[in-house]
């Protein structure tokens, strides 16, 4: 199974203004499984970022492509070799976490390359999933919009599993944005919030 | 009428230099000639020409036909003309023979004027920085600064690099097809296969053959039947040709059996025909000799640091001669540098030479390429 194969949504967006927010103007970025390339370009008009995407179906690298966006097409199962120790300030993956095999390396990885990393993902303990569950049924939504027999999503996780591996790994969160729809989520955010945005980095290691 | 997307009948030019030219070798030639072929129309701002370099066994006959010979196609003709990926109704695009060719250009088997005589053997081994010097001089000629694209295949991608760094002011998007950086060991010792075929041909004469009026054909079959399957996939070969037999029963002697033997010997009559010893000899060191990062110690990211282009890269995942690997070291030094680039990896069957079939994936990426450069002032 491909790693960037635009698990959960990628339309509508509402991580990539936080995103956004989050990093510094002139910033060198890597986006891992950057889809059709639109957070990119969002980026870069909004942040004049120098940006590279990774991308391994010939669609979305055609896509971006069209955008203007620099795309390498390969397939971040492979790891991300190619790339320098502390090269960019950024990397990001963005809703496509759950659908990565190799968890641990990949999110490793991004702290080898990246100063920071930056991570959206469906949040599987969004309350409407739950109900999902309690009625016996795997959770369909618009943030996991697949059916079990057809998602690209393997490793399905809440924001509290999140933040028990940052703390077990030595990832130090810097920020958290929890969103429903678009809107903010402080209260009870791994049952209300749909979406999650995180950012990290190495902590003490770094 | 030619066939719709065709640039149609063409005919190769002739530039002729006088200022000499001083070789990586350390020769110089006084002067020389370069043909050329140019489809589609330089605009007022000059800033739409497109330099493609060809590979191996071509030439400057990329596009269009000739009208005396309606069968020879341009060897990139699927890729550009009116509405093609490469669309010359917006590029100017230019074939161009290289220095030691034998399609027009001054090559071995041209007259040396200092003896009245071919050069055969004393023609100078040209390189990759060679030809894009010589290339560049062209431009000139043709009132172009500043290149759109430079693009190439093989050893036409290599080509495109080296303008990237050692002419970064006059490129301005470098389209590296199916390339490496330097040649493997592997891919060094098929060309020496190649070489020794064609010296050890007794037509050799040390490479004065022109005098003697013969050609080393054997050995040229040779070293292109070795060319040819290094081009190809294992899986192409399978498809294509399997084990079939010519005839249905094995004759046990050392005949035509095996469709693929007919395969090859008829590519390598053809080739026979058409091309010159001397330069396919010169051609395969060009390629061996090619290696812009030894001039940073062996640091691609160092010496790529003066290019300014914008690149497109392309492999094809059945490549075995350049495979995806090679264009992912360049990619690395591209992205070391922090340069625009773009990377396919195209997942096609046909090996090496894929990069001359029309993969619509493969197409369609140079074309919204292609389609985003912006073609304004000269300085744009």
């Amino acid at each position: 199974m491909s790693a960037s194969a635009a698990p959960g949504t990628r339309s509508g967006r509402s991580d990539f203004a936080a995103i956004a927010k989050w990093i510094k103007p002139n910033a060198q970025v890597l986006d891992l499984g950057c889809g059709d390339g639109s957070l990119l370009r969002h980026l870069k008009q909004a942040r004049g970022v120098t940006g590279y995407g990774i991308e391994i179906d010939d669609a979305r690298v055609l896509a971006c492509v069209r955008n203007g966006v620099n795309v390498l097409q390969n397939d971040l199962e492979s790891g991300l070799s190619g790339f320098e120790s502390n090269s960019f300030d950024y990397v990001i993956l963005s809703q496509t976490l759950q659908a990565v095999r190799h968890t641990e390396r990949i999110l490793k990885d991004m702290l080898r390359v990246g100063r920071e990393g930056i991570v959206t993902f469906p949040n599987f303990g969004y309350w409407r999933h739950r109900l999902q569950i309690l009625a016996g049924r795997m959770p369909v939504s618009k943030e996991l919009p697949y059916e079990w027999y057809d998602t690209p999503n393997i490793h399905l996780f809440t924001i509290r599993d999140f933040q028990v591996y940052c703390r077990t790994h030595g990832v130090r969160i810097l920020e958290r944005l929890v969103m429903a729809g678009a809107k903010p989520v402080s209260v009870l955010p791994n049952l209300l919030g749909a979406l999650a945005v995180f950012r990290f980095d190495a902590g003490s290691r770094a | 009428m030619p066939p719709e997307g065709s640039v149609g009948v063409v005919s190769p030019k002739l530039a002729h230099f006088d200022e000499p030219i001083e070789l990586k070798s350390g020769a110089r030639l006084d002067s020389y000639d370069l043909a050329y072929e140019t489809y589609g129309a330089l605009n007022a701002a000059r800033s739409n020409a497109v330099l493609v370099c060809h590979a191996l066994n071509a030439s400057h006959h990329v596009a269009g036909v000739y009208a005396d010979d309606p069968e020879n196609v341009g060897w990139w003709d699927n890729l550009i003309g009116p509405g093609k990926p490469v669309d010359t109704n917006r590029f100017f695009v230019i074939g161009v023979n290289n220095l030691g060719g034998c399609h027009g250009s001054t090559g071995p088997s041209s007259i040396n004027p200092a003896t009245g005589r071919p050069w055969g053997a004393d023609f100078p081994v040209v390189t990759v920085d060679d030809w894009v010097q010589a290339q560049a001089r062209l431009a000139t000629r043709l009132g172009i600064e500043r290149f759109a694209a430079v693009m190439g295949g093989s050893l036409g991608a290599m080509q495109a690099l080296q303008w990237a760094i050692s002419q970064p002011e006059r490129v301005r998007h470098s389209i590296v097809i199916a390339a490496a950086p330097k040649l493997s060991a592997q891919n060094i010792a098929f060309n020496e296969v190649a070489r020794q075929a064609i010296t050890t041909d007794p037509d050799f004469h040390g490479g004065n053959y022109y005098s003697y009026g013969v050609v080393p054909r054997r050995g040229l079959r040779i070293a292109r039947m070795i060319g040819h399957i290094t081009y190809l996939s294992d899986d192409t070969m399978a498809e294509k040709f399997g084990r079939e037999l010519r005839e249905d029963t094995l004759k046990f002697n050392f005949d035509v059996e095996f469709q693929i033997e007919s395969y090859l010997r008829h590519q390598a009559d053809k080739f026979a025909e058409r091309f010159d010893a001397n330069t396919y000899l010169r051609i395969t060191k060009a390629l061996d000799y090619f290696d812009p990062a030894a001039a940073c110690g062996g640091d691609l990211s160092a010496t790529l640091k003066p290019a300014k282009a914008g690149f497109l890269l392309v492999s094809f995942t059945s490549d075995w001669r350049f495979s995806p690997a090679r264009s992912r070291e360049i990619i690395k030094a591209l992205v070391d540098n922090r340069l625009g680039v773009s990377y396919a990896e195209i997942d096609a069957p046909h090996g090496h030479d894929a990069f001359l079939m029309d993969d619509p994936r493969y197409h369609n990426l140079i074309q919204t390429y292609f389609g985003n450069i912006v073609l304004q002032g000269p300085g744009t």
